[in-house]
């Protein structure tokens, strides 16, 4: 096995096809701007998509809210 | 208030009738005794602090933190979370058994060891902390580490026995708080030093942006020299009391050994606050940094490579007092020259401190410097 292989083995990379026009101007965005790949470039931008789709407010269970509101107010930190 | 790392807060703290079966386990299970570093992670595993993390890191996922700072699922993740053993140990220990991990004498955690490994050290320190100087506290925690590690989930049957309960709140209980004061928006303060005018000022400034600030000095073995923990927690104490509204302020402790790999350690921090419900994270001049290893601003840099890390860092630069401006300001602001500057250099008021004289007001508020000086000896021997 190559080295580049062993090293997408381990980083267990897969691949995607996009349009090759692009795939080409994805190229010129990213000169200069210290992405080293067009493949880093679009990791970037989907998890950024994908981590904004899941930012949501995760509300607690009145029981375990009472239990806590307990202690904090014996540790003074509510009224 | 942003969701848990990885969508769910961990929560392994056994209670009622499994915490009772736990400790009659405890008794009959191998038993393996851990130091107080570990003993903080297996509490933070267990409350979520380290959210998705449900235990100590296996080969695959350990691989794939050194190489892509991510877990196997693709979610953020830098820093190694390991439990190691030396080979006398290990060779007793077989994958698929559950182990008492125990503490100071004391039934700590249960753990079902899905995977027993081993990793090359050296690999391990360059990776995590881009350099094998064994100067450096995190290569050196690494070289005294055991030959094997285990990977698997744990249980907690009881918190590590330790000081400042009274400062000490889970991830569930920081959420609520936060939600009961009202907070929308709140910034996230690491801190291991009593404060100076300076870090007054970083957090006053994110303070106009934000509901809330959020106060979590790291409690835990320190380096010779550092602050006492006590000290820490008293100098903050007057700092909230005499300037801070009791509205605006909220101080925990975060029991963590720190492993000062600078850059990746500012992404782990982050993810600690956003887990703690913070929006924001101040991160300063050579965060989690250590002697030169480290660029001055390598930890901001390193932000670049996580967009989806949930939750937004605040970037500061140095700070002084500027004796003519009147004020603590930064070279964004003060035009005028180094001559009039007084920079807080942390070696600089440990010095006075030492030496047994107060800290001019410029550097430190009168309040937190009588505090200190109670102390006949403030510092870590």
């Amino acid at each position: 096995m190559t080295e580049r292989k062993k090293l997408e083995e381990k980083k267990k990379f897969t691949t995607v096809s996009i349009p090759t026009p692009l795939f080409k101007k994805v190229e010129e965005r990213i000169k200069g701007t210290g992405f080293t790949s067009v493949s880093s470039y679009v990791a970037y931008v989907l998890r950024e998509i994908i981590a904004e789709e899941e930012e949501e407010d995760e509300p607690f269970s009145e029981e375990d809210k009472e239990r806590v509101k307990e202690r904090l107010r014996a540790l003074g930190y509510i009224d | 208030m942003p969701k848990p790392h990885g969508g769910k807060l961990v929560n392994r703290v056994l209670e009622g009738q499994g915490k009772r079966r736990a400790l009659e386990d405890a008794q009959t299970l191998k038993r393996v005794d851990v130091l107080d570093a570990v003993a903080s992670d297996v509490e933070n595993i267990a409350k979520g602090v380290f959210s998705p993390l449900e235990g100590f890191l296996n080969h695959e996922e350990l691989e794939a933190v050194l190489h892509l700072m991510r877990l196997p699922s693709d979610l953020a993740w830098t820093m190694p979370v390991l439990l190691d053993v030396p080979n006398s140990k290990a060779k007793r220990i077989g994958e698929g058994e559950e182990l008492a991990l125990y503490h100071e004498g004391r039934p700590l955690a249960l753990m079902q060891v899905e995977e027993k490994y081993s990793f090359e050290k050296d690999e391990l320190a360059k990776h995590a902390f881009g350099t094998l100087d064994a100067t450096h506290p995190g290569v050196a925690m690494v070289k005294d580490m055991g030959e094997t590690f285990l990977g698997g989930r744990l249980d907690l049957i009881k918190e590590p026995e330790g000081p400042y309960t009274q400062y000490k709140l889970a991830p569930l209980e920081t959420r609520v708080l936060f939600e009961e004061k009202g907070w929308k928006t709140v910034v996230g303060f690491q801190t291991r030093n009593p404060p100076h005018l300076g870090h007054e000022y970083v957090q006053k400034t994110a303070l106009a942006f934000v509901d809330g600030v959020f106060i979590n000095p790291v409690i835990g073995k320190k380096k010779t020299g550092d602050f006492k923990d006590e000290v820490i927690l008293e100098a903050y104490n007057a700092l909230m009391k005499n300037y801070y509204l009791k509205e605006s302020v909220v101080m925990s402790i975060l029991p963590f050994e720190m492993r000062y790999a600078g850059p990746r350690e500012a992404i782990f921090h982050a993810i600690v606050r956003k887990n703690f419900g913070c929006t924001h994270f101040i991160v300063g001049r050579d965060h989690a940094g250590v002697g030169k290893f480290y660029g001055p601003y390598d930890a901001q840099k390193i932000f670049d490579d996580f967009p989806d890390l949930g939750i937004s860092p605040l970037f500061f630069k140095s700070f002084f007092h500027c004796k003519r401006c009147g004020a603590v300001t930064n070279e964004k602001a003060c035009p005028h020259g180094e001559s009039e500057h007084i920079n807080f250099s942390g070696t600089k008021i440990r010095g006075m401190l030492s030496e047994g004289r107060l800290p001019p007001k410029e550097l430190m508020r009168p309040e937190v410097s009588e505090v200190i000086s109670q102390y006949k000896n403030p510092f870590v021997d």
